[in-house]
């Protein structure tokens, strides 16, 4: 039953990604919204907690904040909101890391 | 119109869009600039976020705010801390910033930088010196 996660809080401010990472299972996914998507940036301390998980982040909200893709930590997928929607769809249940 | 000037410090501590905290600040920033005071402002934490370059908000939909850190110096707001600290954690360097400058009118408008990269313990002793700090 793959869930997914879905977070949109700083990993600097809160600890929403670390438990999102900490509860994926094999086969889940882990969606990195709003300001959640800082912790995608590579060269961030927190890009650790997310290494060998499945982990998509929104491209719009990465675009707003002025993150470029260039800077992302490697295998993570950048997705828009028709993106989005498809993982709802393939997923099971939606978990938010609020 | 002889008030006393003192040192006014905003702390900014939160990223930009995902809460209102950091364009409240400014707009706060820019009206009390009217003032006439002694301003610096402090970027830490995820508030170093909010000079980040290259802010495109067209297809989240949100109201980009990012260009108004460059009028700042127009309000000669001169003063910007930015904690080094802050940066490391987050894999930022002074490049992933905006730089921004101020005119100095008596070296023939010349411009200088606004902003000054400081380590948590000299902040610290900035932050000792002022009179008042606002926080967001």
């Amino acid at each position: 039953m793959p869930i997914l996660h879905v977070v949109n809080k700083s990993p600097y401010e809160k600890n929403s990604v670390a438990m999102a990472a900490g509860y994926a299972k094999d086969g889940d996914t882990v969606l990195l919204i709003e300001d959640a998507v800082y912790a995608a940036i590579k060269a961030g301390s927190a890009s650790a907690k997310l290494s060998g998980l499945d982990v998509s982040v929104l491209g719009s909200d990465l675009a707003a904040r002025g993150v470029a893709e260039d800077k992302l930590a490697d295998g993570i997928n950048v997705i828009d909101y028709a993106g989005f929607v498809d993982l709802v769809d393939t997923k099971d249940s939606v978990q938010s890391w609020l | 119109m002889a008030g006393e000037i003192k040192k006014l410090m905003y702390v900014n501590r939160r990223a930009p869009y995902g809460t209102i905290y950091a364009w409240e600040s400014l707009e706060v920033v820019l009206i009390g600039a009217a003032f006439d005071q002694d301003v610096s402002l402090a970027f830490m934490d995820d508030g170093v976020y909010q000079l980040m370059k290259g802010q495109d908000t067209e297809a989240s939909g949100m109201k980009n705010f990012s260009a108004t850190y460059g009028a700042l110096g127009d309000y000669e707001i001169t003063k910007i801390f930015i904690e080094k600290e802050s940066l490391d954690e987050r894999g930022l360097t002074l490049e992933d910033l905006q730089h921004l400058v101020w005119e100095d009118e008596d070296d023939d408008w010349a411009e200088r930088d606004s902003i000054q990269l400081v380590s948590r313990t000299e902040l610290a002793d900035v932050m000792s010196g002022q009179d008042i700090m606002f926080n967001f």
